[in-house]
């Protein structure tokens, strides 16, 4: 979503954009003329008419689980937002019974919070498992 | 004359120069514009309603038809800029 029209949207992928991903964008290019969604999500810039890189996980009850806001010039990391929509299904799906720890990936081990847990997460996880 | 404009990942824009338009209305008139918190983790996203361009069609998308399913929504600054 930014604020340029549906049209501009349309000469971007026809012009640009499918000639990086085949086939055009899959999704929705949405328009936010004016910023007022923008506005309500707390990502338009009113001195530069702009929308900052906002981008927001919205689960299947329409919570927002978790959000990211970058100035222009810094691209986001696609892999580490597609790593949080999997932790936050894990979660879901487990109904909160596990909690992924820092650095967790699909694969790696999770945790289980409870009473047995207080005070001995340096048993069950390791510090060298933040890190890839 | 025109100054080259510098081109970067923030869209360029303008706006009036000088002294500030004569407004005739008064300042009590003016609407005024609310502050608006960041959004909070947990709670509802903002439901909403955006045309947009999809896979060669023109589009109407309205946020709260997605629930049953996750979402991103990501917005960036402008078509063509180059992040």
């Amino acid at each position: 979503m930014s604020i340029d029209s549906m049209f501009t949207h349309k000469m971007w992928d026809d012009d640009e954009l499918s000639k990086m991903v085949d086939g055009g964008i899959p999704y929705p290019m949405l328009s936010d003329a004016g910023g007022k969604v923008g506005t309500v999500y707390g990502v338009y810039d009113e001195d530069n008419g702009v929308e900052a890189r906002g981008r927001f996980i919205i689960d299947p009850d329409g919570v927002v689980q978790g959000y990211e806001v970058l100035t222009p010039p810094v691209g986001r990391n696609v892999n580490e937002t597609i790593r949080q929509v999997q932790a936050f299904q894990l979660v879901r799906e487990t109904k909160g019974a596990e909690a992924t720890p820092s650095g967790w990936r699909p694969g790696k081990a999770t945790l289980k919070p409870g009473i047995d847990l207080v005070g001995k997460v340096w048993q069950a996880w390791k510090t060298d498992q933040a890190f890839d | 004359m025109s100054e080259e404009a510098a081109v970067g990942c923030a869209r360029p824009t303008g706006g009036p120069v000088g002294e500030d338009p004569i407004s005739t209305e008064k300042d009590e008139y003016k609407p005024k514009t609310e502050a608006h918190a960041m959004i909070k983790i947990g709670k509802k996203a903002p439901d909403f309603t955006a045309p947009g361009y999809h896979k060669g069609e023109f589009t109407n998308i309205k946020l709260s038809d997605y629930l049953g399913k996750w979402v991103l929504l990501c917005f960036y600054p402008g078509d063509f800029t180059f992040v």
